[in-house]
């Protein structure tokens, strides 16, 4: 076990409280560096795809794991970033400028959202939110002369500074990834500022936040428009990798998986973001390489198991119809959903820091450590 | 003119008078206890003073400065912090941190310094650290720096809120039952907590409380409530020998 | 004149589908204090079993809706035991997540059994309309406005005439509280799934005219109902009807008066517009943390 001794407050402040951090996540960064002469294309274009998603997570972290407002409406702020990208690169304007507009407009709408919500709670605010969604949904569907309406849109590739990059170039892997460093590092100094705490003061008690001096409206103002910026910005590039974009690629599904991964990754925690947008997004190829593998290896197990031939090749074959049916994806997504919640509440992450404390203080490892405490329903309406 | 000062101040329910035309004042640096049988309007007062409700009527002046229509939130800005009698801590975050919360009304950074976290951010929030470290000094509660909330006994954190509230340094002080739920060991300390508040802080103290120990101990004049009225006002021997309190409290 | 007379009718029928779905929602919200995105996926199961019972197995149009309801409430009782039990008491957030989980595995589910085809139940009300001068009322959307009145004042009188309702009302104020004065509050919550299962069930077969049954089914309308139950106020039982009408009628006036494209989007913009002057829903109480 390492023992941190502080001697200033410094220590308190610094990102990186000691210099295994540094090691870690060095070799992270070197990692995700050659990773794009390694790994497949596929793989690749899937690891811009956890960029974005992690992107939004922490977007969407901010907001409801901090600042403790629910939101299943960030698919309409994604696709808000995602068409101005689309629309002001038709009038030519650079890269840089309609990146910023993205975000920057977005953001904005997340402010004007935000009022509203301002003296909703829970459930009224999760369904106002909805309501927003489908609202934008509609709008972007009818709103033909701007949007091209059900047609959808076509981005076409980056330009910057005259040099073209492709959405499956290295370079574009680079951009998203570098965006991404550069958000979690923002939002972790915003955690470590008054802004940040405020956010958290909201979240536990509005009350004692207010009576401490946090004016409450403005900085749920605030969260919301951080938020919906990150989500705008993620929703530029989220466009440039599909290169195309139509009303139903921004449903309700897509808020939903937003907030599977801030789920499944672990809430209160940025790691949980980011792994979160991993598992998510990893689990197609998982999926489908599970689909074509999986009844061969059941087959191969039967055998062993003493299974003649003839019955073993029937097991493969009803293994495989069961794989390949329509909407296994789904059960299992949902199947998966619902066995986070149940089993580990603290998401990826937390799972992640019992098995670190598992090894830290190996022979002593008392599963009771973990055991959950019994929890009794108490009204919320009171709150 | 006094310090603190209330004016027929009135909070009606529909036909219940919660708080009935109540007026008193406070003077700088001593501590006014409120005491009063459950439901006399104590801490209504208090919401009033804090803004959580809007009086019915009447007015509060604080500096001879009008904070009748004041947000909420500008409320401590003006130097008025307040504890609450069932604990309003921020549940998941650290000690450090919910001190650090109460510093909020002198934070002067820009969200885009924050974002960047700039020198003079990082600067501001050593300074912050600086006067939480005076706090948690102050009330023994070095031990408990990193323990998230949610995980510290109820006494610990009845401290902590009391901290929590001299960190935005404040002039005068609401404690809403600062004894509620300690025991007998813990209002000792509290009680002397209260009285350096006063005489070492010189941090004028308006409290309402139960245990009339504590209140004999640290007050320098009390205000008796009933029904949201105020029947006496004195020092605390002449408060708890006056016929009206006496009937209050036996029920007589 | 006439045709707003019709379309008004409609727009009841089609709101009181949504009511009784928000019924359901508010229900299990009321006494777990739990938000069931999974309703309308129960819905939506109702009417699968319901067609399984009386399209395939060929029984009798009551007995398989009375067959359907049951099986319904039990699988409720299931659901509620498997998913929700077990994390009762976590934040309000991660409940959501399971029932949304629960939608996506049951949608799915469905599908996979019954198949990806819109399927059709014959019912004693699939023909013939009732004629009121030049009024033509069809008898599929009255059977539903005639069965939600019923189920409502069922419902109605099971809440405050019956022990078991005020069971279910202190419990979910308080569930520790509930359980020392001897009230058994795990059976009771048991029994608010069945009951919500089975009002859902109801919704899907009485609907099952009017739209078909298929496996997004529930998912579309449960999106509805849930503005429905907000509008009237999350637990509210006469707000959830109310409500569901509202919602209905909004979107049927909507989409014969109004340009395409506002049928959908009017009651959302109506539900923000209602939130935004009353944060509490029509029939919420407006209530504040104690301090």
């Amino acid at each position: 076990m390492r023992f941190l001794f502080k001697t200033d407050y410094e220590d308190d402040i610094r990102l990186m409280p000691h210099s295994g951090y540094l090691v870690t996540y060095g070799v992270l960064l070197a990692l995700l560096a050659v990773a794009p002469f390694v790994l497949s294309s596929y793989i690749m274009s899937q690891l811009v795809f956890v960029c974005i998603y992690a992107t939004v997570g922490v977007g969407l972290m901010i907001l409801t794991g901090f600042t403790g407002q629910a939101s299943l409406g960030h698919a309409a702020f994604l696709a808000i970033g995602a068409y101005t990208a689309a629309f002001l690169q038709q009038y030519n304007v650079p890269f840089p400028v309609y990146f910023l507009a993205a975000g920057l407009l977005t953001g904005v709408v997340g402010a004007l959202v935000g009022f509203p919500a301002l003296r909703l709670q829970g459930i009224y605010l999760v369904i106002a939110t909805i309501s927003f969604a489908f609202i934008v949904e509609e709008i972007l569907a009818r709103w033909e002369s701007v949007t091209h309406g059900n047609e959808g849109m076509r981005v076409k590739t980056m330009q910057v500074f005259g040099m073209a990059i492709s959405r499956d170039s290295p370079t574009f892997y680079f951009l998203c990834l570098g965006f991404l460093i550069l958000t979690i590092v923002g939002t972790l100094n915003l955690l470590r500022s008054p802004t940040g705490r405020a956010f958290v003061a909201i979240r536990d008690s509005e009350t004692a936040a207010r009576s401490m001096g946090i004016n409450v409206s403005l900085y749920k103002v605030k969260s919301f428009a951080i938020s919906a910026a990150i989500t705008g910005f993620a929703g530029c590039l989220f466009a440039h990798k599909l290169s195309f974009i139509s009303p139903e690629m921004f449903t309700l599904l897509l808020s939903i998986e937003f907030i599977i991964v801030i789920l499944i990754g672990g809430s209160f925690s940025l790691h949980g973001a980011v792994l979160g947008a991993i598992f998510l997004v990893m689990i197609d190829p998982l999926l489908t390489y599970l689909k074509d593998d999986l009844p061969g290896m059941i087959a191969g197990v039967a055998s062993t198991f003493g299974a003649g031939k003839e019955s073993a090749s029937h097991i493969q074959d009803k293994a495989a119809a069961i794989a390949s049916a329509n909407g296994l994806k789904g059960a299992i997504y949902g199947l998966i959903i619902v066995l986070f919640v149940l089993f580990e509440p603290l998401g990826l992450y937390g799972r992640w820091l019992k098995i670190k404390l598992f090894f830290q203080l190996f022979p002593l490892y008392k599963r009771a450590t973990f055991k959950r405490q019994k929890i009794y329903v108490k009204s919320e309406r009171n709150r | 003119m006094s310090y603190f000062r209330a004016e027929d101040l009135s909070l009606h329910f529909g036909g219940l008078k919660a708080v009935d035309a109540v007026s008193f004042a406070v003077e700088k640096g001593e501590i006014l206890s409120i005491i009063g049988p459950n439901g006399a309007g104590k801490s209504s007062i208090f919401n009033l003073i804090s803004r959580i409700y809007p009086p019915t009527s009447g007015k509060i002046y604080f500096e001879d400065q009008d904070i009748t229509q004041q947000p909420a939130y500008e409320i401590a800005g003006l130097g008025i912090a307040r504890t609450f009698q069932n604990i309003e801590l921020f549940e998941n975050a650290t000690m450090l941190s919910n001190l650090l919360v109460g510093r909020h009304r002198h934070s002067t950074t820009q969200l885009w310094q924050e974002l960047l976290f700039l020198p003079s951010v990082r600067a501001h929030e050593k300074a912050h650290r600086r006067r939480v470290e005076q706090v948690i000094e102050f009330l023994d509660l070095e031990v408990y720096r990193d323990k998230l909330i949610s995980g510290l006994p109820y006494g610990v954190r009845k401290v902590i809120e009391l901290a929590r509230a001299l960190c935005s340094e404040p002039k005068l002080i609401l404690l809403d039952e600062p004894s509620s739920g300690l025991n007998v060991e813990e209002t000792g300390d509290m009680s002397f907590w209260i009285r350096d508040l006063k005489t070492d802080l010189g941090i004028t103290v308006l409290m309402v409380e139960h245990d009339m120990s504590l209140v004999n101990r640290v007050s320098d004049r009390v205000i008796a409530l009933n029904y949201g009225k105020v029947i006496a006002m004195g020092s605390p021997s002449e408060v708890q020998r006056h016929p009206d309190v006496v009937a209050a409290y036996l029920g007589a | 004149m006439l045709d707003f007379v019709q379309q008004l009718v409609s727009g009841i029928a089609l709101g009181c589908v949504y009511g009784l779905i928000a019924l359901g929602f508010v229900l299990v919200y009321k006494a777990t204090e739990v938000v069931n995105f999974a309703q309308g996926d129960l819905m939506m199961l109702g009417g699968f079993f319901a067609f399984t019972f009386i399209g395939m197995l060929g029984l009798n149009y009551w007995l398989g809706f009375a067959g359907a309801v049951i099986c319904m409430a039990l699988f409720g009782m299931l659901a509620e035991r498997v998913v929700v039990r077990p994390i009762l008491g976590y934040p309000q957030f991660s409940i959501i997540m399971a029932t949304i989980g629960l939608g996506y595995f049951l949608r799915s589910i469905a599908g996979m059994i019954w198949g990806t085809d819109d399927l059709k139940i014959d019912t004693p009300f699939s023909q013939g309309v009732l004629r009121i001068g030049s009024l033509v009322l069809a008898y599929d959307k009255l059977s539903v406005i005639a069965a939600t009145v019923i189920l409502c004042g069922l419902l109605y009188l099971f809440f405050n005439r019956t022990t078991l309702g005020t069971a279910m009302r202190a419990s979910s104020e308080n569930m520790l509280a509930a359980y020392y004065m001897g009230i058994p509050v795990k059976r009771v919550v048991s029994i608010v799934w069945a009951i919500s299962a089975a009002v859902a069930t109801a919704a899907g077969v009485l609907l099952a005219p009017i739209t078909f049954i298929h496996s997004n089914v529930g998912l579309v309308l449960g999106l509805k109902a849930f503005p429905a139950a907000v509008l009237g106020g999350f637990g509210s039982i006469p707000g959830a009807v109310v409500g569901g009408i509202l919602i209905g009628v909004i979107e049927s006036m909507a989409g014969f008066y109004l340009p395409q494209g506002w049928k959908d989007v009017a009651p959302y913009l109506v539900l923000l517009v209602v939130l935004l002057l009353k944060p509490e829903g029509l029939f919420g109480v407006h209530t504040r943390k104690k301090v």
